[in-house]
């Protein structure tokens, strides 16, 4: 610490501290850019990747999924649980069971893209919680018929 | 550098266990400091707190069901974690990817590696006591988060990329966000600069502190920023090129001393880099298919590769050995934080206790990935 | 002579609770100040839900803290662990007695009023020594120890710096040296001691950028770590208080007191310029607490040294050769 670096580094430390309130000043009376969460929320992107949910044929209004068995055996998470059986008369094998295990998927979207008749898509929940494991075991063959 | 005040007298000493919980050590890292009134006489990080056995669950699992897992080791920096290891499938197979794939996987990577150097730019002034800084950086790093997600599906642990090319393409509004960020990023730069680079107690704070030099880096394998802040210009992406990186101009930027702040300009500098990196892809961005074909069933022929990405830690380098079947052998993956902890003991030796946690946070550690 | 002494009772007993319910509403309102600043110095909006703009929230907050259970923990020092958040609030109450809030709001008029500020304050670190060792914690300690070294530096460059202003004065008497201001303030006679001062107060109250001892990134909280409910609170109150007396203080010694522009409001005209005076200073120290990162240990301690005591030393030997020769 010599004699000319003591002043110096006075000088040049004040300045940059006066600098650093100017910065925050200004921010102070800038707007704010936050959401207050649950009053006000912000749109999702429709590309969002929730969690899987069986989808309807646009056309026929039937899901189109054919028990392929694809989707359970691509998931790395082995969250998908698909059984069906087939019925008297008819082509293909209906579905009776789609579970999904929610608590153990990675949500990587493998399945949705190993579907050869694009039964299942992304749904938007991002705000799920629930108080047990049990919550979270979805059955979406029930979730389907719900939502009509 | 002070010394300790009283090198050789055992009896004095004392132990301070600093973590897992604790507010700088940024996860579960637990750090045992053997301690000398308020100087770090010997601290020994302790590691294992977040083990998943990533690597075992390659070996349990067909390939391509790993690929959720790459995007958990770094959390914070998804994106090149994704990048190394389907480029090492696509290298092991002999899969070619379509240019257009290319270009977004970079574009992505980059805005992924900005977003992660906000994140420790926060992370740091706050393990120094400023609260603020932090904000205006997340405050950043949303537009990023925002941007991704509208592309991957998700925020944070990204599985975007697929053996092959990407799992979505980008679009007109994709691009148009991404230049409008680079604007607001540009914009914001200054702004950090007043806030942060020049002020005199964040310059004491981490000028000469934590040095560490080119030789101590290569002992230890330090990679990133920590061996950039050294001197060396060694980053993947120019010295063992990938992807399309050669075809953009872009600086490595180096410190002198190896200090914090040299890590701390680096990263600095390195998000202006990115910024450039991003903008020239965007004007090159070629049209065609973003996914190769690929068949269903890939089984790779028997064999080992290895692949290096610059993460936007330090380098990481898959290696698998493939004995034919469609599960790994073996994957074993190099990640950039460990051999940057392994610098600690070494670094902080007769450091105060405030410099350590200044040190520790200019390394940019990510627990999860160390202990994968 | 009876009733003068029971009135003076009566004064004293109703000055006492007007004292301890002002430390406690300074706390509210420093409180939601420090939150709504720091919130907009950021960005956000802060607090927001309880009542309008979230002024209750701090109301709630007191509620919650009193309801909560005091944990002593297992290896304490039992009585000193209960005891220091006492002792760490009677020592910022006691130098409100001798404020002058106004010409004559006022609970006592000392001659040694500056004097005895500076006493009593300075007790309180004996409460963050006790508070740091009977939590039996290492970084409660560590907080302790550096509270201790840090506020007794800086309180030499303190003293010196008021010194100064008291050589110009000639008394020690808080409303003496308002009475002596009355043609000019003396943060313009005596810039370099105000400066001094207002650095040094950072420094006695632990706030930002000198709060080493609950810098939270290092020590988790300091020596406070271990306190819950009550036992925090009272250090919170203490804190906030602490902050109050520095900058009456500094209005009083620098800033004129309570002379401002005469407000058609009587006696509490002044009253109104005073604590628009503290409050301004008190929000400054908000604004840069948010602002800067913390210092390190022995740069705080080679500050002191290097710069702040032989300013104020040069300081004070200008103004008494300048006093001598006026
Ligand atoms: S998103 Fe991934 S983890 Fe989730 S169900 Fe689909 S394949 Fe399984
Ligand atoms: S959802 Fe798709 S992949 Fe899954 S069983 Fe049905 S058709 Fe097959």
């Amino acid at each position: 610490m010599k004699n000319n670096g003591y002043f110096k580094e006075l000088f040049v430390g004040a300045k940059s501290l006066l600098v650093g309130l100017g910065v925050t000043f200004k921010a102070f009376t800038q707007p704010i850019v936050t959401v207050q969460y649950p009053r006000e929320k912000l749109e999702i992107t429709p590309n969002y990747r929730g969690h899987i949910e069986l989808v309807r044929d646009p056309e026929t209004g039937e899901c189109p999924c054919i028990v392929c068995g694809m989707c359970a055996r691509t998931c790395p998470c082995g969250c998908i649980t698909v059984k069906g059986e087939k019925k008297e008369g008819e082509k293909r094998k209906s579905l009776t069971v789609f579970q999904l295990d929610f608590t153990k998927c990675s949500l990587c979207g493998l399945c949705v893209e190993s579907c050869p008749k694009a039964a299942i898509d992304f749904s938007q929940d991002y705000n799920i919680a629930g108080f047990t494991r049990e919550e979270f075991h979805y059955d979406l063959i029930k979730r389907l018929e719900e939502r009509g | 550098m002070p010394e300790p005040c009283r090198p050789d007298s055992k009896p004095h000493r004392f132990f301070l266990n600093m973590g897992p919980q604790h507010p700088s050590t940024h996860g579960v890292l637990r750090v045992i400091l053997e301690m000398d009134g308020e100087y770090v006489v010997d601290p020994q990080p302790v590691l294992g707190y977040g083990h998943r056995m990533h690597e075992k669950m390659a070996e349990c699992r067909p390939w391509p069901q790993f690929l959720p897992n790459t995007g958990r080791m770094d959390y914070a920096a998804a994106l090149p974690y994704n990048h190394g290891y389907v480029a090492l499938i696509e290298r092991l197979a002999g899969i070619e990817v379509p240019l257009r794939a290319e270009y977004i996987r970079v574009i992505t990577s980059e805005l992924n590696r900005i977003a992660s150097h906000l994140l420790w730019f926060g992370a740091l002034l706050l393990d120094l006591g400023a609260f603020t800084p932090i904000l205006y950086s997340f405050d950043d790093r949303e537009q990023i988060l925002d941007i991704l997600e509208d592309i991957t599906g998700s925020r944070l642990t990204y599985c975007y990329f697929r053996v092959g090319g990407v799992s979505k393409d980008i679009d007109d509004k994709f691009v148009e966000r991404t230049r409008a960020f680079i604007k607001r990023l540009r914009g914001r730069f200054p702004m950090y600069e007043k806030l942060v680079n020049g002020n005199i107690i964040f310059i004491k704070r981490v000028e000469d502190i934590g040095i560490i030099d080119a030789d101590m880096c290569r002992r230890y394998g330090a990679t990133g920023p920590v061996i950039r802040g050294a001197g060396v210009p060694y980053d993947i992406r120019k010295s063992e090129p990938y992807s399309v990186y050669p075809e953009f101009d872009f600086e490595i930027p180096v410190g002198s001393k190896g200090d914090s702040m040299d890590r701390f300009l680096v990263r600095f500098q390195e998000m202006e880099q990115s910024l450039r990196i991003i903008e020239q892809a965007l004007d090159k961005l070629p049209e065609g298919p973003f996914m190769a074909k690929v068949p269903k069933k890939l089984k790779l022929p028997a064999g080992d590769a290895n692949f290096s990405v610059e993460a936007a830690r330090g380098e990481l380098a898959y290696y698998l050995i493939s004995d034919g079947s469609d599960v790994p052998y073996r994957l074993k993956i190099r990640v950039p934080s460990y051999s940057n902890l392994s610098l600690l003991p070494e670094m902080c030796r007769g450091m105060l206790l405030s410099d350590l946690v200044a040190a520790m946070g200019s390394l940019d550690l990510v627990i999860p990935e160390i202990d994968r | 002579m009876e009733t003068a002494v029971s009135h003076e009772l009566v004064r004293m007993v109703i000055a006492a609770v007007l004292v301890i319910a002002f430390v406690f509403l300074n706390a509210m309102i420093m409180g939601y100040l420090e939150r709504k600043i720091s919130a907009h110095i950021q960005r956000r909006p802060g607090l927001m839900e309880v009542g309008p703009h979230g002024i209750l929230q701090l109301l709630i907050d007191g509620l919650k803290l009193i309801g909560k259970q005091l944990i002593v923990p297992k290896d304490a020092d039992k009585p000193l662990f209960r005891l220091a958040p006492l002792l760490s609030f009677t020592p910022v109450v006691l130098p409100l007695i001798v404020i002058p809030f106004g010409p004559k709001l006022q609970v006592r008029d000392l001659d040694i009023g500056l004097v005895f500020i500076l006493a009593v304050s300075s007790l309180n670190v004996m409460a963050i020594l006790i508070a740091g060792w009977s939590s039996n914690n290492k970084y409660s300690l560590f907080g302790a120890m550096r509270s201790v070294a840090q506020n007794i530096s800086y309180e030499i460059p303190m003293l010196l710096s008021l010194l100064a202003v008291v050589m110009i004065t000639n008394t020690f008497s808080m409303q003496g040296i308002i009475a002596a201001q009355n043609k000019i303030w003396f943060f313009i006679v005596q810039p370099v001691a105000f400066l001094i001062y207002l650095t040094a107060s950072f420094a006695e109250t632990n706030r930002a950028p000198f709060d080493l001892p609950e810098a939270e990134s290092e020590l988790t909280a300091g020596y406070h770590t271990e306190y819950s409910g009550m036992g925090f609170s009272l250090f919170m109150l203490a804190e906030y208080a602490n902050m109050f007396v520095v900058c009456s203080i500094a209005t009083v010694l620098f800033l004129g007191g309570w002379r401002g522009i005469p407000l058609p409001l009587g006696d509490y005209g002044p009253a109104i310029w005073f604590f628009l005076k503290v409050y301004g200073l008190m929000l400054f120290m908000i604004w840069v607490r948010w602002t800067y990162p913390r210092t390190r240990f022995d740069q705080l301690m080679n500050f002191c040294w290097k710069y702040m005591i032989p300013f104020a030393l040069v300081n004070l030997l200008v103004t008494a050769v300048v006093v001598k020769l006026i």
